[in-house]
């Protein structure tokens, strides 16, 4: 899949501040498709999660109002250069995409 | 249900989905209950146990006084409350209430950063949840163009 995830981690001393903007229409199920007049059906992410070598530090929960290509950002401590930060996403609809980076 | 090409390509996504992300099991499950609930106490009460929250001048909430657009409405939530285990955003007047909830694990600083949909005026309460208690602060977002539907 073509990467629908943008990370930018900063490492100041032991703290990572990350920053994450996906790619996903987060169709609320309300929307009417202007071409058939039919409403387009509920298609959003519904976890968002991140790892820092492995371990959980951040497991985002998002409904519909999470705005169309969503952005999410937060920070967390313990972290040092070289350390593998992946982020993964899942939806409603069973799609998923994650990325990795390295901390430095 | 007829097997066209597609509902095989949309199985096999599925299926991929599942197997290339197997450590995606092991988050608690998506509180579905919660985001589908169209009343803010009930919203609350599904998630929480409970809607009784207390007041906290400890915890940082900032949003516009004014949404240019109700489909993107910055919102930032931090707090000094200690042994924050979730932060919670409630959308008062949207459809469905809970916006989002975040669980913060211990060694990640209580404080996050998105983008909501209103799809009205409404008051934007942060929740955050601490082995201490349940403790909230609320600010109204004006919004002129609403961001939820069509």
């Amino acid at each position: 899949m073509a990467p629908t995830i943008k990370l930018s981690a900063k490492l100041k001393g032991s703290v990572a501040d990350i920053k994450s903007l996906m790619l996903h229409p987060m169709d609320t199920g309300s929307r009417i498709n202007p071409d058939t007049g039919n409403t387009v059906p509920a298609h959003h992410i519904t976890q968002l999660i991140f790892t820092n070598n492995g371990k959980q530090v951040m497991v985002a929960n998002f409904s519909t109002a999470i705005s169309k290509n969503p952005f999410f950002g937060f920070s967390f401590e313990g972290a040092k250069a070289g350390d593998i930060l992946k982020a993964s996403w899942v939806d409603n609809l069973g799609e998923a995409d994650e990325i990795e980076t390295q901390l430095a | 249900m007829k097997i066209t090409r597609r509902v095989v390509l949309k199985s096999s996504l599925v299926l991929l989905a599942l197997t290339s992300v197997p450590r995606l099991l092991m988050a608690a499950a998506w509180p579905q209950k919660t985001f589908s609930s169209s009343v803010a106490s009930e919203a609350l009460k599904a998630l929480l146990g409970t809607d009784a929250t207390t007041p906290s001048d400890e915890i940082d909430l900032k949003v516009p006084e004014i949404a240019e657009n109700g489909a993107v409405v910055p919102v930032s939530i931090k707090t000094s409350l200690e042994n924050v285990e979730s932060i919670s955003i409630v959308v008062k007047n949207n459809p469905r209430p809970m916006a989002a909830m975040f669980e913060i694990p211990p060694g990640t600083f209580p404080k996050i950063a998105t983008r909501l949909k209103m799809g009205e005026t409404s008051d934007v309460m942060a929740v955050i949840k601490t082995s201490n208690g349940i403790y909230s602060t609320s600010k109204e977002v004006k919004v002129t163009i609403g961001g939820c539907g069509g």
